[in-house]
């Protein structure tokens, strides 16, 4: 309304100098709002961005109209489980001569939500932030992943939910923390299936998890892993969800669905829970790992965004962080992250009632309610207009 | 209280095309993509209002007035800059382009709708005012025109009139003036004003608003034949008379924005007028429940329609729907179970309140559903028994015809007719004093900032420029009838596939 029109609105520079062409400013100013309010992010207009895009960006999720079952999952109308077991599943009984079963259930360790917090791979840390992150997950009763070299006392309150992360070969050494943490996860690394063959025999009942990196030769790994009898396997891709393999990039979601699909032919999905991490930055990204066959992910970088993390990433050159998050104080940070978390997990029971799910356990592997870029293309216009040229398909993917 | 039942129309003569009448912007600075700059050189000589062809500059006695910089079409003219003796004037791009709009909406759509809807016309220079820059779907679908476009059109010659009744069982044969119509916008998301607007619009270029899932209010009373009333799954305002009051009636099972979830209208909007139209409380969210509770199967789904079909015995039933993967079985579904319109509602769609992550994530955009289900109507071999309707991120003239190219019969806007008045897209409509243009919101205060003899007639412009767009199309493709291009997805190219650099 100015009558010199001198009033002009512009977007703050920094703003837009905010993250990476994968951590947008837009998912990060979005992170804040839902650590800070707890509330689904709502607006009106219709959807603003591309058409379809790479990573998770080129797939939708699907949905139930009339004549298959639904659920009305919006503020607890009807109830939809979020709960995942972490843990090997018995692939038969075995019973005595009298009928009796004679093997107990293997240990599992059950989280209501399908997120853990993982390591973080960047971040200015202290022992408050990390004070911050384990009373959410005790708070949230899932689990958390710390490092064992960071270890602290005041850890010991939230002991219950924390899995201490260690390298094979400093198991040994550490091995008495496999009778108290919830489970213990390993870096897996070359010649360790002799130590973790051991481990399984020493400690039968212990939850083991691996973390090994996803790629071409991953889906084998996991499957040898599997048959060691490791329990949780954690799959991981950099933080922007890439997997470099010689020359060829792929995305997490992809890599993720090579090795879900391997188990899957090789009968044994069940035997292992696959929890998937790297690039996992909103909460539409957890539901889209698990139709891509992930059990959970593993959640990181958006603990810190929780935090007012603004992804400028000097603390990976040594350099101090603007917004000073290792002074967070674990009260508020905890609150923040506990807040975002309630964001996500509404989020996902609202893609869960929308293809009328009741349990999150039954979206794993689901690509049936799921919509690739690809074969809707391939479906659409390739049946029209013939082959996509190449440079339009790497676009996408890229 | 109207009486229940209508007579059976008869498909009406050529449409009247409505009146436009020149309807600027009703703030005191339209946004445009140009900006001039008068430095303090200038004697107000006038040359530069005597040479601009678009009425940006003016001379009053003694100096120029402000530019209206929203009609300048920028670099391809300049011929005021060129022609200022005092070399006062100086033209970029107005700042303001890169905070308003977004991919599927650029500044250049946003604006070029203003304009047409200020004018009646296409507007001129370098304004895009065809497609977005979402990167896929309708952005990058262009037609294999047969020619270049003709001047002097005689524009009696063509036909954009869409039949909607292809049962032929006796009910309303209702034919509208273009292949598009009205989106449900509910009494709540959208102010009372705009409603009427709507309805006067479409009352005049003979076609359909529809009331949406918030009742009906009386104001829309004298537009009972254009205005389509919705069942949705929370029944607000539905009543046996509000069924009989009109010629169409829409049930809502999903909606593209948010699909598979229920309206949603956040309590700042649920003033003490919404609440008792929808018998609520004031202040209080609305969540409509997701799906219809008694709506289980086809079965349930037919028995819906005849409850209707029995209320009003002429109405016909248009059948809303979002798009799954199986969208073309429900529009099987619907068609065995009566219904007159499949509605198809692509996840792209606009509304007033959504969570972000439906809005992105939930359906399949609207580009594929459609001619998933023209293809499957077309093999069960009932396609011209039903009418299809596309909705869901249709934007303009090229849109609704890029839609009809793949197999609709026509479109359902909404976003298009908020932005003809005047909206910027900041996306705040689910908030109850967010709408800073007045358009949607229920706060008194803000609803005072339009009016409905102003809305109507820029609703009324934007759609007489489409009808020029359709015109132009239609020639060029060789065509005279809309109805000639439904399917046509030999007119059509894809610039990411190999047909279309082979035509290149």
């Amino acid at each position: 309304m100015c009558p010199g029109q001198i009033i002009t609105k512009t977007i703050n520079p920094e703003y837009d100098a905010m993250g990476d062409e994968y951590w947008t400013p837009d998912i990060i100013s979005r992170q804040w709002y839902q650590a800070e309010t707890g509330s689904i992010p709502v607006s009106g207009a219709g959807y603003p961005g591309p058409f379809s895009g790479p990573g998770f960006d080129d797939m939708w999720t699907d949905m139930s109209e009339i004549v298959r079952p639904t659920r009305d999952g919006i503020h607890g109308r009807e109830y939809i489980s979020t709960m995942v077991s972490l843990g090997r599943k018995r692939q038969s009984l075995v019973f005595d001569e009298k009928g009796r079963v004679v093997v107990d259930p293997l240990r599992e360790v059950e989280i209501p939500i399908p997120m853990i917090f993982g390591t973080l791979p960047l971040g200015s840390l202290s022992l408050d932030v990390y004070l911050a992150m384990a009373g959410a997950a005790a708070e949230l009763e899932t689990l958390i992943e710390i490092p064992v070299e960071v270890w602290d006392k005041a850890f010991e309150a939230h002991a219950g939910y924390i899995v201490p992360v260690l390298p094979v070969e400093q198991i040994k050494t550490h091995d008495y923390l496999i009778d108290h943490a919830p489970a213990v996860e390993i870096l897996d690394a070359e010649g360790s299936d002799e130590i973790l063959r051991g481990l399984r025999a020493d400690y039968p009942d212990a939850v083991l998890m691996v973390k090994t990196a996803l790629g071409g030769r991953c889906p084998q790994r996991v499957e040898t892993l599997s048959e060691i009898g490791v329990d949780v396997i954690h799959v991981y891709a950099d933080r922007n969800g890439n997997v470099k393999d010689q020359d060829k990039t792929w995305f997490v979601k992809d890599a993720v669905r090579k090795v879900h699909n391997h188990l899957v032919d090789r009968g044994i999905r069940d035997r292992v829970t696959l929890i998937a991490s790297g690039g996992i930055a909103m909460a539409e990204h957890v539901a889209k790992a698990i139709i891509c066959g992930a059990d959970a992910v593993a959640v990181d970088i958006p603990l810190l965004l929780a935090l007012e993390c603004r992804m400028c990433l000097r603390c990976t050159k040594g350099l101090s962080c603007p917004v000073e998050i290792e002074t967070v104080h674990p009260r508020w940070g905890k609150t923040r992250i506990m807040n975002f978390i309630a964001a996500w997990r509404n989020q996902i029971l609202e893609v869960l009632g929308a293809m009328g799910l009741r349990e999150v356990r039954r979206l794993r592997g689901e690509v049936g309610r799921a919509m690739f870029f690809e074969d809707l293309e391939a479906q659409t216009f390739g049946k029209l207009f013939g082959k996509r040229l190449a440079e339009s398909s790497q676009r996408v993917s890229e | 209280m109207k009486p229940s039942g209508h007579a059976v129309l008869q498909v009406s003569s050529a449409p009247a095309v409505p009146e436009v009448v020149r309807t600027p912007c009703r703030f005191r600075n339209a946004i445009g993509k140009y900006r001039l700059r008068r430095s303090s050189a200038c004697v107000a000589c006038g040359k530069c209002a005597e040479v601009c062809p678009y009425g940006v500059h003016e001379k009053k006695i003694h100096k120029m007035a402000t530019p209206k910089h929203y009609l300048c079409v920028g670099f391809s003219c300049n011929k005021c800059v060129e022609a200022c003796p005092e070399n006062a004037l100086s033209l970029d791009e107005n700042p303001v382009t890169k905070v308003i709009g977004d991919r599927r909406w650029t500044p250049d759509l946003l604006i070029s709708t203003w304009y047409m809807a200020e004018t009646g016309l296409v507007p001129p220079g370098d304004i895009e005012y065809k497609i977005g820059d979402s990167g896929g779907g309708f952005d990058r679908l262009e037609f294999n025109f047969l020619k270049e476009p003709s001047r002097d059109l005689d524009m009696d010659r063509f036909s954009t009139k869409l039949r909607l009744n292809r049962l032929g069982d006796g009910r309303h044969d209702i034919e509208i003036g273009l292949p598009v119509y009205g989106g449900g916008m509910s009494y709540g998301s959208i102010s009372l004003c705009t409603m009427v607007a709507r309805a006067r619009a479409w009352q005049a270029w003979n076609s359909f608003t529809c009331t949406g899932e918030g009742g009906f209010p009386e104001a829309l009373y004298p537009y009972d034949d254009h205005v389509i009333t919705q069942v949705a799954t929370g029944l607000f305002g539905v009543r046996e008379e509000t069924i009989q009051r009109v010629r169409i009636v829409e049930f809502k099972y999903a909606q593209g924005a948010k699909p598979g979830l229920g309206g949603h209208l956040l309590g700042d909007k649920v003033t003490p007028e919404v609440a008792k139209m929808r018998e609520a409380v004031p202040g209080s969210s609305l969540f409509s429940p997701f799906p219809f509770h008694s709506v289980y199967s086809v079965e349930d789904h037919k028995k819906h329609i005849d409850w209707i079909k029995e209320m009003n015995p002429k109405a016909l039933v248009s059948v809303k729907v979002s798009t799954p993967t199986d969208v073309d079985m429900v529009a099987v579904g619907s068609y065995y179970a009566g219904a007159h319109i499949i509605h198809l509602d692509g996840s792209y769609g606009g509304t007033g309140a959504a969570p972000e992550i439906a809005k992105k994530n939930i359906a399949m955009p609207i580009e594929y559903a459609i001619v998933k289900v023209h293809n499957f109507l077309k093999e069960e071999g009932v396609r011209d028994k039903i009418t299809v309707i596309a909705s869901g991120g249709v934007r303009t003239a090229y849109d609704v015809a890029k839609a009809i190219a793949l197999g609709a019969n026509g479109v359902v806007v909404g976003t298009s007719e908020m932005v003809a008045l005047d909206c910027i897209r900041c996306k705040n409509c689910e908030s109850g004093r967010g709408c800073t243009r007045g358009i949607a919101t229920t706060d008194p205060e803000l609803s005072e900032l339009m009016n409905v003899d102003w809305a109507a007639q820029r609703l009324i412009n934007l759609f007489a420029a489409w009808r020029l767009q359709f015109i132009e199309i239609l020639d060029r493709l060789g065509m005279t009838d809309i109805r000639e291009l439904v399917g046509r997805t030999d007119c059509l190219r894809h610039l990411d596939y190999e047909a279309a650099k082979a035509v290149a």
